[in-house]
């Protein structure tokens, strides 16, 4: 591997606890019963290298927003940790809080809500450099809007976002990411909400920022047509896990984890003559409050394998003969992990336990 | 006889300033059993038009010439309660948001039956509650599901739905707007297999409107370019994708990533779509073609014929001994909105 890692994602988890409005919470604290969690991210792990663009796919709802947020700190992990120039950051100070916060900056997916209405655009980029204390206001704020292509920059610096469109908000928010020099950048679907004959332009800006300032970029979107275009490596998610991850050409040409290979088949093709080979997957996403045991996937994966599927996670691993991390078990580890083991294991376990696990599920259903 | 003939159609809406020409002279036909897919930026009139079809433009909108014939009758001139028999038993509309086309307050089964009961008058209830298991086998819902609300369904559950109050009828002609946009890759994909599976079934044909050109390869026979309420180029879906003559057809197809591809050089198109209250005289596409020359400034061209497609373009003629390279390479579009970025709006 590369020794030039910039953010370590380790095992990163965003719970968030569901809003069951205020009787129901209170009956809950009489009751004693457990609250309900989504499992928006559940345990995420990744490298992202200087200069080089990730990008995280999946359908809505797959938790990549969450996990982009919380490589910002725009959320605090519920678990799990994200190690920055060989800092952990749970267990960083303020002060290199600060200096983290300098070097990791967002860019959101709608212009025209992630701009405040009542800044100019000169204070909407000048901003961040206020709050980091940082001098040479003027300068800067000329070199970002210019390198955004708003040029004359001068021209813009009294407008409103309101006065401009959407590709010239996005180009904003693009040089007020960019005006603090930050290390790396998390783009959440930066181009979705603009009309087509736009997106390549600001794509293009994007593709600068990383070949001219050498900036690690995430994408998130769920266009992988777009993120095929800008990425160097991907991350397919489903239901709160990584459920493959590697070069994003291996992951587009041969996709091995049958949810990552459902999803890019189903991507329409702008052509034609070109047949594709549909494969129809059963259900829909499953229920990330009430999380099912074993692989997330099973219940839609035309793979199933049986116990092994039901009982046992899959972890994201190297298999054999795969240049890719795939976490599904129909693949051979290529680090002697035996899923069968573990499944072994836990049925030891089980019968062990049986005793104990019939008290709990009557002491629920008393409750209800 | 086609099935549907639109015909220099004028579709204006009333502002502060005077008619915006949302739909300016717009002409097609569609046969029987074919798709035609209208695809073009947003404000192009692409949603307008369909609206104007299916008779139901917001108060500010009204026709203000044109007509629109289907099955020998002028649309145009129907009277309200003729125009209301037409929709969903001949013409129904798959709409984008599949949320804000169903009632809450009603059951699916109840939404269903009232479109069979309305147009059906003498449907019993048994027939009608068979038609409703049949439409929901049809789409991939559980029938047992069809007492549901909608709000108990999923996005793609009331997209099916949807899709199923708008097939019960077996209408002659289905308007889908951006049917599946809201919709995550792999459901929109199931969707349209299923709307092509039981199109074919029952032999109606489609207008799909959307921006995504992806979805138009995929499902149509041929395709409406439209751009600032004009029509700029119309043809045979492969002629469209793969030899297109209108440069705005080719900018378009350029913009979008295509998955099956490496280092594609995407294009943009500079400038902005222009005002519709006070379009320009000449070509509208003009003020962003790289290829604009003072005729297309000052003169709005004609339709050329050439190669099974329609074109508006002055130099269609052209684009095949001279200016197809130009017009193929990213280079020159990009350099076209550099130059207008540097400049300022």
């Amino acid at each position: 591997m590369k020794n030039d890692v910039l953010l370590e994602v380790d095992d990163l988890k965003k719970h968030f606890k569901v809003n069951q409005g205020w009787i129901a919470s209170l009956m809950q604290s009489v009751s004693g019963g457990e609250p309900e969690y989504v499992h928006a991210v559940d345990g995420v792990s990744f490298n992202l290298h200087a200069g080089e663009t990730l990008g995280l796919a999946g359908e809505s709802g797959c938790g990549k927003t969450t996990t982009g947020m919380s490589l910002v700190k725009l959320h605090e992990p519920t678990a799990g940790d994200i190690v920055y120039n060989d800092k952990e950051l749970s267990k960083a100070t303020d002060a290199e809080l600060k200096e983290f916060r300098q070097n990791a900056q967002m860019i959101f997916q709608d212009p025209f809500e992630s701009l405040n209405p009542r800044m100019t655009v000169y204070d909407i980029v000048a901003e961040p450099l206020r709050i980091h204390d940082i001098r040479n206001e003027t300068a800067r704020v000329q070199r970002a809007l210019e390198f955004a292509e708003l040029l004359p920059a001068e021209q813009y610096f009294d407008q409103y976002p309101h006065e401009l469109s959407g590709g010239q908000r996005q180009r904003i928010a693009i040089a007020r990411a960019l005006v603090l020099d930050p290390d790396f950048i998390v783009a959440d679907e930066p181009v979705s909400m603009l009309d087509v004959s736009l997106r390549a332009g600001v794509l293009s800006l994007l593709d600068r920022m990383t070949d001219e300032f050498g900036l690690s970029v995430v994408y998130i979107s769920h266009d992988l047509s777009l993120l095929r275009h800008m990425c160097d490596r991907l991350a397919i998610m489903y239901m709160g896990k990584i459920v493959e991850k590697g070069p994003t050409d291996q992951i587009i040409e041969n996709p091995q984890h049958p949810y990552t290979q459902a999803l890019i088949n189903a991507v329409p093709v702008p052509d034609p003559d070109v047949g594709r080979e549909r494969v129809e997957l059963q259900g829909e996403v499953g229920d990330v409050i009430d999380i099912p045991t074993g692989c997330r996937f099973k219940a839609r994966c035309p793979e199933y394998i049986g116990d092994v599927c039901d009982k046992v996670v899959p972890p994201l691993e190297q298999k054999v003969n795969a240049e890719q991390d795939i976490a599904c078990h129909i693949y051979e580890s290529a680090e002697g992990y035996d899923p069968y083991e573990q499944l072994a294991d836990e049925r030891q376990e089980r019968n062990v336990d049986a005793s104990d696990t019939s008290d709990d599920t009557e002491s629920v259903s008393a409750d209800d | 006889m086609s099935l549907l003939e639109v015909n220099d159609l004028e579709v204006y809406y009333e502002t502060e300033d005077g008619p915006a020409q949302a739909v300016d002279g717009v002409s097609f036909e569609l046969e029987e059993g074919e798709n035609l897919g209208i695809v073009g930026e947003s404000g192009c009139g692409k949603t307008t038009l369909a609206k104007a079809i299916i008779g139901i433009l917001p108060d500010a909108g009204y026709i203000n010439d044109g007509s629109i014939g289907f099955k020998g009758d002028d649309l145009t001139e129907l009277s309200g309660p003729e125009r209301r028999r037409l929709k969903w038993e001949e013409i129904s509309m798959i709409a984008q948001s599949a949320m804000n086309s169903l009632d809450p307050v009603y059951t699916i089964r109840e939404q269903i039956v009232e479109a069979v009961e309305t147009h059906r008058p003498g449907t019993g209830r048994i027939e009608s509650d068979q038609m409703v298991t049949e439409m929901f086998e049809l789409v991939g819902l559980d029938p047992d599901r069809a007492d549901d609300y909608p709000h108990q369904f999923s996005g793609g559950m009331r997209q099916r739905a949807m899709i199923a109050m708008a097939l019960v009828l077996e209408p002659s002609l289905m308007l889908a707007d951006e049917p599946t946009t809201a919709l995550d890759v792999i459901m929109q994909d199931q969707i349209l297999k299923r709307i092509n599976s039981i199109q074919e079934e029952i032999n109606s044909s489609m207008l799909v409107i959307t921006h995504d050109v992806s979805v138009v390869a995929e499902t149509c026979d041929r395709v409406l370019v439209m751009y600032a309420g004009k029509v700029a180029e119309e043809g045979p879906v492969e002629e469209i994708f793969n030899q297109p003559y209108h440069p705005y057809t080719i900018g378009l197809k350029r913009a979008f990533p295509n998955i099956r591809m490496t280092d594609q050089d995407l294009l943009s198109i500079s400038g902005y779509p222009p005002e519709l209250v006070d379009p320009p005289q000449g070509c509208r596409f003009a003020e962003r073609c790289p290829m604009a020359t003072e005729r297309c400034r000052e003169e709005e061209p004609e339709a050329h014929y050439v190669n099974g497609l329609r074109s508006y373009c002055h130099y269609t003629d052209d684009i095949d001994t001279e200016l197809r390279p130009y017009a193929d390479d990213a280079r020159t579009w990009n350099q076209t909105a550099a130059a207008q970025n540097m400049g300022g709006d």
